[in-house]
This record gives C-alpha cells, sequence and structure tokens, in this order.
C-alpha cells in the first residue's frame, strides 16, 4: 500500500448555526479544506454523518453533497458508523488513496442537529433499540451507568470527572472554531444540573451543527502541494457488543483496547510516543474510561489524570487540546474530522494558543454508541 | 415501536425467553442466530430465572418524550442468575436505596405506549427485593 498523507484541512465553526443547511455547512468546510490543500480537483469523496435522516430528513447524503460542491460526477458515498462516522470516512479515504484507485480523496464529516429533530431519540438510536432504548436508556444514561460503575470499582470521583470538562472548556477558549470559547470552574460543573445521575450538562458534549474536511493524497505527489508534510502512520477500527449490558466489564471499552492496539502496531509506536491526542469525551467519563484504554495509564487513573494536570496542554500527555467534543461542539458526523483537523494543526505547528510543544506524533481516538465501534488514527509530521 | 416488531419480542420480553447455545452452553438474551462465545447456530430455548443483582444504574433525568410522565426515573443493568445481563428500568423504588451489588427481581410490567395508536407495549421491569 501506498504511504498517505493529509494536505489541507477546513471546518465550519461549531455552534448553533440557525442560518445554515446541513449542504451550506459541509460545503463551506469541503471548499475551505480544497484551498487550503491547493488541489486543483479531488477525485472521490466520502462523507461521514450519523443521522442525516432523522435530523434533516435527507439521506442520499453522498450524492446532494457532491451536488452542491459542484463535483458531479466523481463518486460520493456517505459513511456511517454512528458518532465514529466520521473517522470511518476518514478510513474509507484512506484506503482509496493507500490502495493507488485514486490521487486526491476529500474525507468530511456533517452534522445538522438544530433544525428541529427530537435530538435525543435521534442520538439513542446508536444504541440497542430493542434491548436498550426501549427500556428507556438515554446516551448520557448508559455512560452514567459506566460512570457509576467506574466510581464503584476505582473510586474516581465527581470532582476528578469535573477536571475533565474545567480543562477541556479551557482548551476551547483558545479555539476560534469552538462552540464554547468560555472557561468553566470546577464548582459550574458541579453544581449545573443532573441530567443522569451522577452526570450533570457540564460533563456532557452539546447539541452542534458543524462541517469538517479534510483532503488525503499519497506521499509521492503530497510535496507538490506542501512542506508541512503529515502522514497517517496507523488507522485501526474495531467493534464490541451493541449494548452496554452485553460486555464483561463495563469500566473497559473493548473497541478502543483493540483498535488501539492495532493501530500501535501499524504505526510501529507504543502509548509512550504518542505526543498527544484527541479523544471521544461525548461525556467526561468516557475522556477517563478512553485515556485509560489507549494505554496512557494504568486502569483506574483517567479520573486522577485530569485533576492532576497530566492530560493539560503543558502535561505529560496533552488530550483534547482542541477543546474535545465537551467544548468545541459535536456535531456527530463531523467529529471524527474535526480531531484529524486538531491533529493537522498541531503537528504543522499552526495550533496558536493551543499548540503542544514537540508535537511529532498524535492520535485521535473517534467512538460511536457506548463504544461498540471506534476508530483510531495516528498521524505524524514528516 | 410498531405492531409487528412489538409483536415478534413478545416471548423475549413477557417470558425472559433466551437461546442456550447447544455447543458451548452460552445463554443469549435476547436469543441470537449466532453464538457469539463459540459461533455456532444450534440453541435450544430456556427460560430465564427472574432474579438476580444490580451492576450499575442511573437516575434519567432528561428523557425522551415517550417516558416524559415517568421521568425521573431509574435504570440499570441487571446480572441474572444465569449470568445474563440486561437493561431494564428499576420501578418502585425510593432513589437513595439504589446501590450497585442490590439484589433484584424482574417483573412484568408496562413499559411505553406506541406512538400515535396508543397500543400498551409491555416488558420487564425491576424492583428491589
Amino acid at each position: 500500500m501506498k504511504e498517505v498523507a493529509v494536505i489541507g484541512a477546513g471546518m465550519t465553526q461549531f455552534g448553533e448555526l440557525w442560518n445554515k443547511s446541513i449542504k451550506d455547512i459541509f460545503v463551506e468546510a469541503a471548499l475551505k479544506a480544497i484551498k487550503n490543500a491547493g488541489v486543483d480537483h479531488i477525485d472521490s469523496m466520502y462523507v461521514g454523518s450519523m443521522s442525516s435522516g432523522l435530523f434533516v430528513g435527507q439521506e442520499h447524503l453522498g450524492a446532494i453533497l457532491a451536488d452542491y460542491l459542484g463535483q458531479n460526477p466523481i463518486p460520493s458515498t456517505r459513511v456511517e458508523s454512528a458518532c465514529a462516522s466520521g473517522g470511518a470516512a476518514f478510513r474509507a479515504a484512506y484506503f482509496e488513496v493507500a490502495s493507488g484507485a485514486s490521487e486526491i480523496v476529500l474525507a468530511g464529516g456533517v452534522e445538522k442537529m438544530t433544525d428541529g429533530a427530537d435530538v435525543t431519540d435521534a442520538l439513542a438510536t446508536a444504541a440497542d433499540q430493542e434491548y436498550e432504548v426501549y427500556q428507556g436508556v438515554t446516551f448520557p444514561g448508559l455512560y452514567a451507568m459506566i460512570a457509576n460503575a467506574h466510581m464503584h470499582d476505582y473510586k474516581t470521583t465527581r470532582e476528578q470527572l469535573a477536571a475533565i470538562a474545567v480543562k477541556n472548556h479551557s482548551n476551547g477558549a483558545n479555539n476560534p472554531n469552538a462552540q464554547f470559547q468560555n472557561p468553566v470552574s470546577l464548582e459550574q460543573v458541579m453544581n449545573s444540573t443532573l441530567v443522569a445521575d451522577p452526570l450533570r450538562l457540564l460533563d456532557c458534549s452539546p447539541v452542534s451543527d458543524g462541517g469538517a474536511a479534510v483532503i488525503l493524497c499519497s506521499m509521492d505527489i503530497a510535496k507538490k502541494f506542501t512542506d508541512s508534510l503529515v502522514r497517517v502512520k496507523g488507522t485501526a477500527q474495531a467493534s464490541d457488543t451493541i449494548a452496554l449490558h452485553s460486555r464483561k466489564s463495563l469500566t473497559t471499552l473493548n473497541s478502543v483496547t483493540n483498535a488501539a492496539q492495532k493501530a500501535y502496531k501499524m504505526a510501529g509506536v507504543t502509548p509512550k510516543d504518542i505526543n498527544f491526542a484527541e479523544v471521544h469525551d461525548c461525556f467526561t467519563i468516557a475522556e477517563a474510561v478512553v485515556y485509560e484504554d489507549l494505554g496512557f495509564c494504568e486502569k483506574g487513573c483517567g479520573g486522577p489524570a485530569a485533576i492532576e494536570g497530566r492530560t493539560a496542554i503543558d502535561g505529560e500527555t496533552p488530550i483534547n487540546t482542541s477543546g474535545g467534543l465537551k467544548s468545541k461542539g459535536h456535531p456527530v458526523g463531523a467529529t471524527g474530522i474535526a480531531q484529524i483537523i486538531e491533529l493537522h494543526e498541531q503537528l504543522t505547528g499552526q495550533a496558536g494558543k493551543r499548540q503542544v510543544k514537540n508535537a511529532h506524533i498524535g492520535l485521535a481516538q473517534n467512538m460511536g454508541g457506548s463504544g461498540a465501534s471506534c476508530v483510531i488514527n495516528i498521524l505524524e509530521a514528516k | 415501536m410498531i405492531s409487528p416488531r412489538y409483536h415478534r419480542e413478545i416471548p423475549q420480553r413477557y417470558r425472559l425467553e433466551a437461546g442456550k447455545c447447544k455447543g458451548c452452553g452460552n445463554i443469549s438474551f435476547p436469543p441470537r442466530m449466532v453464538c457469539p462465545v463459540c459461533g455456532k447456530n444450534d440453541f435450544e430455548v430456556v427460560v430465564l430465572r427472574d432474579e438476580g443483582k444490580l451492576l450499575t444504574y442511573t437516575i434519567i433525568r432528561v428523557g425522551s418524550d415517550k417516558f416524559s410522565i415517568q421521568t425521573p426515573y431509574a435504570v440499570g443493568i441487571v446480572e441474572l442468575e444465569e449470568g445474563v445481563k440486561v437493561t431494564t428500568q428499576i420501578a418502585d423504588v425510593n432513589f437513595n436505596d439504589l446501590k450497585i451489588g442490590k439484589k433484584v427481581k424482574l417483573v412484568f410490567r408496562k413499559i411505553q405506549d406506541e406512538g400515535k395508536s396508543g397500543l400498551h407495549c409491555y416488558g420487564y421491569k425491576a424492583i428491589i427485593v
């Protein structure tokens, strides 16, 4: 397979974009990425979207977005893997370039969540409809049950979870594309409204509109477009049971450990070689569990890591320098691509106040449902 | 929950029917066509016992519209005696009594109403014993 580079990136502001349709949002992000990469054409495109059908009543998204991006007749396919749709779209684009089938491919993601759909019900379709959702479980509810089990097994505290939200808001305050660019205090998180005990409003990522896109090409031709080369060093995906209750452990996400092992092996690295990471903090507890399951620390220390500053921008492994899903926003299908964009900005030294020192290798972890699918990509500055 | 779908699931929801793999003995609930442990596809129907313990729980304070009349309500993951785990509401409970490890029993209850027709949909909920 050919080596693959990410040569350009573009995204919209994340937030409540009342005046923009799903088409406007995607086209804006894609045009920015194409311009940023400096390419005169793309050969193919993949779009991650979790549930455009439920959110805006529009399926056949690949076709409609290629049409509005002025890209007919190139092939265009929508990729769905719940909240990991963006990461899965990136992998599809990666393989198309790596195989040599196409030279230049766009990987994008988009979600329009504020057009009036019942967001709680739409998001719940990522869980088992018949044996979880039927009983009245919501997504905050599923992660709350992980949180209670984690607190029981590892003595994780409420303060430790709150510290994750505080850290991510602090990072997001320096991200001009973030939905929330305001810091929050530990007290604000701890006193925010209960959503599903023990998770409170400020433990939860928001409902967001947004789009993101990156351009991939083979390393052979990447030098024609940029001097700041970013290579895809490892990519992996893994699945787990759709229902949280079917798992042996409620506090370890096997899709994360399995995808991580494969991605580390492909990249020829260990967790110690990762300089920084974007992880799927749909809820604060998710960041704690994923941090552990990526192998950055022993099981049970995901909570302490945040409150002790080990995951801060100047910590040993900065996590979610973009602000994460919590502060940057979580337009579901766009999230996996927006994580790649943060890696690209960090690896090319364009992250401004959020810039991590010595950022050579970054990892993006994007997951669907309560961890039934997980995509991990490892990128390296060349 | 539309009627044909609801009707198909009655054996599981009303009677806790599960599939026991004739190859390795693993019990799948709901029944499956492929055993997730050994990969075989030969099962016998077994009826689960209704007693178990609470592995984790939460109190849903922002729920789906379907459950608005019940909100807030408790849900949890229950491990039944056969080792099968299910997600279920915990009914008739003082929230202060919720604790990991508590013994529970599954009981037959109304779960929700079907969309426009208002058809009652039943199933299991847990109560603390």
